[in-house]
């Protein structure tokens, strides 16, 4: 029986169950972003002094389900979806063992309801992190552990395809970058699951009695294994797809293929270190250990993400330039379609992610810095620009790609989906840049009440700190406002989108159902050719206005560095 | 077309690399090495560096040491929270404690003098902020962090709790004053 259907507009080939199996991942992660994002309005709103709106204890249960959501089952789900499609539609191969994968998928849900359930009771109010020896209800962890085990299943299963295409010939030469990047991300994925299992399952025995003592030093080294490692499958996961879009819209290739992958590599040599960035202050830790890691071995993780900063945008502008777009150094950025949702939301992304949660997170993991910043408000507005833009505005922006290809429905509202890059990014810049500022001057982050209400001493921010936390409240609103434009859009085009021959029904769409059996018609697609040779000529310089743009790059790395090695040196001495 | 298709060149890792990308990957390793020896650098040149000085602790063993230092030292008492106030010899031990949901006791220091604080949680996990100045430490319960602290300024300084620690979590306020000489 043939298991195969061909897109008619943009040639990709879907296996029937890797095209189900995508679209139930896709759907689970959205839904966990409506959860996120409707949550997120709840913290925004209370930080904000003037509004306050929570009361403490819903406060804490609302921030607890909006970081899980937001920063785990957001991410997850989309990445099995994105691991499914890179393996199985880009390598034009059957999928490795569906049942498996619907299992893990199962698992996956059990698991993030299960622990959506327990915060919502109201017990486990212990923030993402659930540092011990603050105890959430048992069903809190094992949620989780379900869910990582839903997740592994979903690694092998991409590992197992590219067994598959491999043997079965799909494509000829070696994986393709976008590809190879993927399974850097599970790599790293397998590495982060493993940690979190030795952590998390010795903590769940501890929260039914089991197992008297967990040593909260011990807990947060392991925790960080899982919970920053966990940011890094999305890092390498949306800089593959920053290459795919590239290559979609642009007909992009890679500069240069070893460059590239040698920088998905230095990925997973160090990439992990990271989480001695949550260790800096902590009690204990050796200095030379703190340096190794926190530098990821002598920054050669950041070392890669600027390597990537200057090929993916130089990729573009090549292939730009090749169309004609030469006059000057940014003719070939300034005629970039910047209506197209797909392409402003990945160069949005890009340039956030780059410029602010880059640039910021090296400075906040330098060891000394870090006194100056350690769970300070400074820390979510890092990592709002790295993942809450650079992974979710390129989910958001690969989307819009897969609505049609995937689902085959048109977009719904598309005026909407053009205004909503602009929207979201627009918001949480705001509110990045405010609470990176309210965080130097030492708002506290996971807190109620800037005003101290009911302490037995006192104490005042300056009002610089009020301003600074109400300006990025209104950022955050307005980035709310860009989610929900996203939400509408997704929502609304499976819903009511115009049905694309071969069309999707209702259901089709929502539940991952296949669409009519005569659309599969494809026994076997034909081998993936390898790209066509090009002359390589590296003489002088082929993007010149992308070395510009890495130029100012470093040029404000420089200089923020400097500013906050400067602040450091004003503070108490200390040793 | 062919970043989602396998590599032109079958021996992809013999091909040349452009200049433009070889100039920006030195650029970009030369500023991270400088990044890397800045740490260092600090250690030597510095003066905010956190110490590595800890020891295994327990909330009994801690509480008692603290309190055995408050009876010593102690001067008055805050009339707004009733806590005491506690004002130690330059240069000695002195000992701050985290609980739900206070910082304890209240410290009166002389600037420009050096004193290893000593800093615990009997309980969960806190974060020891020191406003307005913006240090900012981790305390675990049963660790106790020594750290050398050398108030340059004088004032009036506050310590938060910026560890997520209960429902009590912001009134977790704690004061050290700083006396000119």
């Amino acid at each position: 029986m043939a298991q195969f259907r061909v897109c008619p507009d943009s040639g990709f080939y879907f296996d029937r169950s890797a095209e189900s199996l995508m679209k139930v991942n896709a759907v689970a992660g959205v839904v966990s972003l409506l959860i996120a994002g409707i949550l997120a309005l709840g913290v925004i709103l209370t930080r904000w002094q003037d509004v306050h709106l929570l009361p403490a204890d819903l406060f804490y249960q609302v921030l607890t389900a909006h970081g899980i959501n937001a920063l785990i089952f957001w991410v997850i789900f989309f990445e099995i979806a994105v691991l499914y499609f890179a393996s199985s539609t880009l390598l034009r191969s059957r999928l490795a063992a569906p049942g498996w994968a619907w299992a893990g998928f199962a698992l996956m849900v059990i698991g993030a309801v299960m622990n959506n359930v327990a915060v919502m009771q109201g017990n486990s109010s212990v923030m993402m992190t659930s540092y011990v020896p603050m105890q959430a209800a048992p069903h809190f962890y094992l949620g989780l552990i379900l869910f990582a085990v839903g997740a592994l299943i979903g690694c092998f299963v991409f590992l197992g395809t590219l067994v598959l295409a491999k043997d079965d010939k799909t494509y000829d030469g070696s994986l393709p970058l976008v590809v190879f990047g993927a399974l850097t991300a599970t790599i790293i994925a397998i590495f982060t699951i493993a940690s979190g299992a030795i952590i998390l399952v010795p903590t769940f025995l501890w929260s039914v009695g089991y197992i008297n003592h967990i040593d909260a030093e011990m807990y947060r080294i392991i925790w960080w294994a899982l919970g920053h490692s966990s940011q890094q499958i999305n890092v390498a996961a949306h800089v593959s797809i920053w290459y795919l879009i590239t290559g979609i819209l642009f007909g992009a290739r890679p500069m240069s293929e070893k460059v590239s992958r040698f920088a998905f590599l230095l990925y997973i040599f160090f990439l992990q270190l990271a989480s001695a960035h949550h260790i800096l202050v902590d009690p204990g830790v050796s200095s030379e250990w703190k340096i190794f890691n926190t530098s990821y071995a002598m920054y050669l993780a950041v070392l890669a993400s600027m390597i990537h900063g200057l090929t993916v945008p130089g990729a573009m502008e090549v292939a730009q330039r090749s169309k004609g777009y030469t006059k000057g150094l940014f003719e070939w950025l300034r005629k970039a379609p910047w209506g197209n949702p797909v392409f402003s939301g990945f160069f949005f992304a890009l340039v956030i992610f780059g410029f602010i949660g880059g640039i910021t997170g090296v400075v906040m993991g330098t060891e000394q810095i870090n006194l100056i910043i350690h769970n300070t408000i400074y820390v979510p507005a890092h990592f709002h620009a790295t993942v809450a833009v650079g992974t979710t505005l390129t989910f958001m922006a690969l989307t819009y790609l897969l609505i049609p290809v995937l689902f085959r429905r048109a977009l719904f509202m598309p005026w909407m989906a053009k205004l909503q890059p602009y929207v979201f990014s627009l918001g949480m810049t705001i509110m990045i840049l405010f609470l990176l500022g309210a965080g130097t001057l030492g708002v506290s982050r996971r807190h109620w009440d800037m005003d101290f209400t009911g302490a037995m001493l006192s104490f005042d921010y300056p009002g610089t700190a009020y301003m600074m936390v109400a300006v990025g409240g209104i950022g955050g609103v307005l980035g709310v406002v860009g989610g929900a434009m996203f939400l509408i859009v997704t929502v609304g085009s499976l819903l009511f989108g115009k049905k694309l021959e071969p069309s999707a029904g209702l259901f089709q769409g929502f539940c991952g159902l296949p669409l009519a059996d005569s659309v599969y018609n494809v026994e076997q697609p034909p081998r993936l050719e390898r790209a066509e040779p090009v002359e390589h000529h590296h003489d002088g310089f082929e993007a010149p206005g992308t070395f510009v743009l890495a130029l100012a790059l470093l040029v404000c790395f420089v200089v923020y560095y400097a500013i906050n090695w400067d602040y450091l040196s004003s503070v108490w001495p200390i040793g | 077309m062919s970043s989602f298709q396998p590599p032109a060149d079958r021996i992809w890792w013999q091909v040349p690399v452009g200049k433009q990308e070889i100039i920006w990957a030195g650029i970009a390793l030369v500023w991270c090495l400088i990044m890397f020896f800045m740490m260092p650098y600090w250690h030597v040149y510095g003066k905010q560096n956190l110490s590595t000085e800890a020891y295994q602790t327990n909330a009994e063993k801690y509480g008692a040491a603290v309190e055995a230092f408050v009876e010593e030292y102690q001067t008055g008492v805050d009339e707004q929270s009733g806590m005491p106030i506690v004002t130690p010899p330059a240069g000695s031990d002195i000992y701050m404690l985290g609980r739900l949901w206070q910082w304890y006791p209240i410290l009166n220091l002389e600037k420009g003098k050096s004193y290893r604080l000593h800093l615990s949680s009997l309980d969960w996990q806190h974060g020891f902020s020191l406003q307005p100045v913006n240090i900012n430490l981790q305390v675990v319960p049963g660790y106790e962090m020594v750290i050398n602290v050398a108030p340059d300024q004088a004032g009036e300084f506050t310590v938060i709790c910026n560890e997520f620690c209960g429902i009590g979590h912001h009134t977790m306020l704690g004061k050290i004053h700083v006396k000119e000489n």
